[in-house]
């Protein structure tokens, strides 16, 4: 079979985690087998990760739970792999054995708190009561001799959710910080910080809707289009009700009911923030709590597609397919419980497919196309300010000056809602992406292409609708209120 | 009467739109909005022979060019 493209072995490793328990499952021999996969996938006898054979299958062993959906902490849904994590070091710049003790010193030139002095041999110290990490003086050294001692997934996390344990050194999450954007997930070169699956449960779904006649919906994502790069799309559709989904349903028909529905609010109350993004949400709601009240009372793109799939289908189940581990903790809430039944990020519809063995490239093709144009553009960053601007034409709304302001990634998000919070923001709208570039730079994707940003577009413009009204005209006005 | 038009992908690329506006139109016109319940699903499961609709539990196959006909033949004659 041919070996799919991930960004990282990290997610490769994940993958082939995921894809065992997934086979397991389907047999329904999961149980039995359990202690029997990480000898499956390390047969031994040399070590190719870590230390040793037992060690890698003690860590595979907790990964296996974490691809079951187990986890320490219900309230989040990632996880920190203790005995993964490699500890690494930390404490910010410093000067590494390269230093050479030259004569121009241009290191403490630029520091712009005298924090640097020479040892006898001309070599450079950083004091660091007095270094605030600001690496000028990395920037400016000829050699290269001076280095950012900073863990990964601490430098992922804008918002400062991680730090690490006192006693023991390995990384830890405030729960009460992570917005579950999956960052940290992406970029830990060991793998040690991971996202709880529910692939059992959308087994369990598919499964069910075969013997108790269910019918189950996938709702997928508009940035699958920059996914699954060796099929079509068309191919990847046949593979999900291969899987035994019923239909599949675009959610970007959902982000067209909410451009058309946050364009009206926006006119209303004169100053609103998406709500699109769960991780941006979640965000406000822990930082900004004087700005909740201007969190768009929509609901997300996700959950209004699947709404109306089950206000107008009996026995309708639904599953989000996208590229984000934070839809994992929106679905746990109320407002979204009640109408999506799980979510699946594109990493674990790969593992699912080759579960199956079903080969997506050698498939016929089946159409997709429930959305407009600006609802697909949701899936990158900027698309939705364009869509609510879009809807504000098609309303006839020449009164209302829309002033947005694009936030790509969280840091953008915090100068915005920062500025808001004061009243020195000039914009009325903002739109906020925890992921840079939007939802295709999203954790939960197989691959972080340059290109995924023109596939979006051209998939955007391939759709039959081409503007939100007609898109929506289809639907039943009263349930979309 | 419940009407139900499928807006699934295959129908929606085969017209379903109009249908879905031709019906609201004559719905209307013969004064049958009281009558007649029109609804959107994604999906009756027959996409070969879209765009399906579907009358009071029977499945049907219409075209935007059909769909007047259709309309006097099974709805309206039948309300």
């Amino acid at each position: 079979m041919k070996i799919r493209k991930f960004d990282t072995k990290v997610q490769h490793l994940k993958y082939k985690v995921l894809r065992s328990v997934a086979r397991h499952a389907w047999a329904g021999d999961l149980m039995e087998h359990l202690i029997d996969i990480p000898k499956e996938l390390v047969p031994g006898k040399h070590a190719t990760m870590r230390c040793c054979v037992y060690k890698e299958r003690a860590i595979l062993s907790e990964r296996i739970k974490i691809a079951m959906g187990q986890g320490e902490d219900d309230s989040n849904v990632i996880e920190v792999i203790d005995i993964a994590c490699d500890e690494c070091p930390q404490g910010g710049y410093v000067v590494t054995e390269t230093c050479r003790g030259c004569l121009a010193h241009r290191c403490e030139d630029v520091c712009p708190r005298g924090a640097i002095t020479f040892d006898e041999k001309q070599r450079a110290i950083i004091d660091k009561s007095k270094c605030i990490n600001c690496g000028k003086c990395a920037n400016v050294c000829p050699y290269s001799a001076i280095t950012n001692r900073t863990r990964p997934c601490e430098k992922a996390c804008k918002i400062g959710a991680i730090s690490s344990d006192p006693e023991y050194g390995n990384a830890v999450i405030d729960n009460s910080k992570c917005i579950s954007c999956g960052a940290c997930v992406y970029q830990c070169p060991f793998g040690a910080i991971t996202d709880r699956s529910y692939i059992l449960e959308v087994i369990d779904l598919i499964k069910k809707s075969q013997s108790e006649g269910t019918k189950l919906y996938a709702v997928v994502a508009p940035s699958i289009s920059s996914q699954f790069t060796y099929a079509k799309l068309g191919q990847v559709v046949t593979g999900i009700k291969k899987l035994g989904f019923y239909s599949v349903v675009e959610a970007a028909l959902g982000a067209d009911i909410v451009a058309d529905l946050e364009s009206r609010e926006l006119v209303e109350k004169g100053f609103l923030t998406s709500s699109c993004c769960p991780a941006f949400v979640d965000y406000i709601n822990k930082q900004f709590p004087t700005l909740v009240p201007y969190v768009s009372h929509n609901f997300s793109p996700m959950v209004q597609i699947s709404k109306y799939i089950k206000e107008t289908t009996e026995n309708a189940k639904v599953v989000f397919i996208g590229p984000c581990t934070a839809k994992k903790k929106e679905v746990k809430q109320p407002k979204a419980r009640e109408w999506v039944d799980s979510v699946i990020t594109f990493e674990e519809l790969q593992a699912l497919f080759d579960s199956r063995d079903i080969d997506i490239s050698s498939l016929e093709e089946t159409s997709l196309d429930n959305a407009s144009y600006y609802g697909r553009i949701f899936a990158r960053c900027g698309g939705l300010s364009d869509a609510v601007a879009q809807a504000m034409r098609e309303h006839g709304e020449v009164d209302f000056n829309l002033k947005p302001i694009v936030c790509d990634g969280i840091e953008q998000c915090k100068a915005a809602l920062m500025r808001a919070k004061v009243k020195k923001l000039d914009a009325n709208f903002i739109e906020g992406m925890a992921c840079t570039g939007g939802c295709i730079g999203g954790a939960g994707v197989l691959t972080h292409g340059e290109k995924n940003k023109a596939e979006v577009d051209s998939y955007g413009r391939e759709a039959f609708e081409k503007s939100i009204t007609d898109a929506i005209s289809v639907l039943d006005k009263d349930k979309i209120k | 009467m419940k009407v139900t038009v499928c807006i699934g992908s295959s129908c929606h690329l085969k017209g379903s739109r109009e249908v879905v506006e031709t019906f609201r139109r004559l719905i209307a016109e013969n004064d049958l909005k009281g009558k007649v319940e029109l609804g959107g699903t994604f999906c009756l499961g027959n996409c070969v022979n879209g765009v399906c609709v579907d009358v009071d539990g029977k499945t049907f196959s219409v075209t935007p060019e059909t769909a007047e006909e259709f309309f006097s033949n099974n709805i309206k004659g039948k309300c």
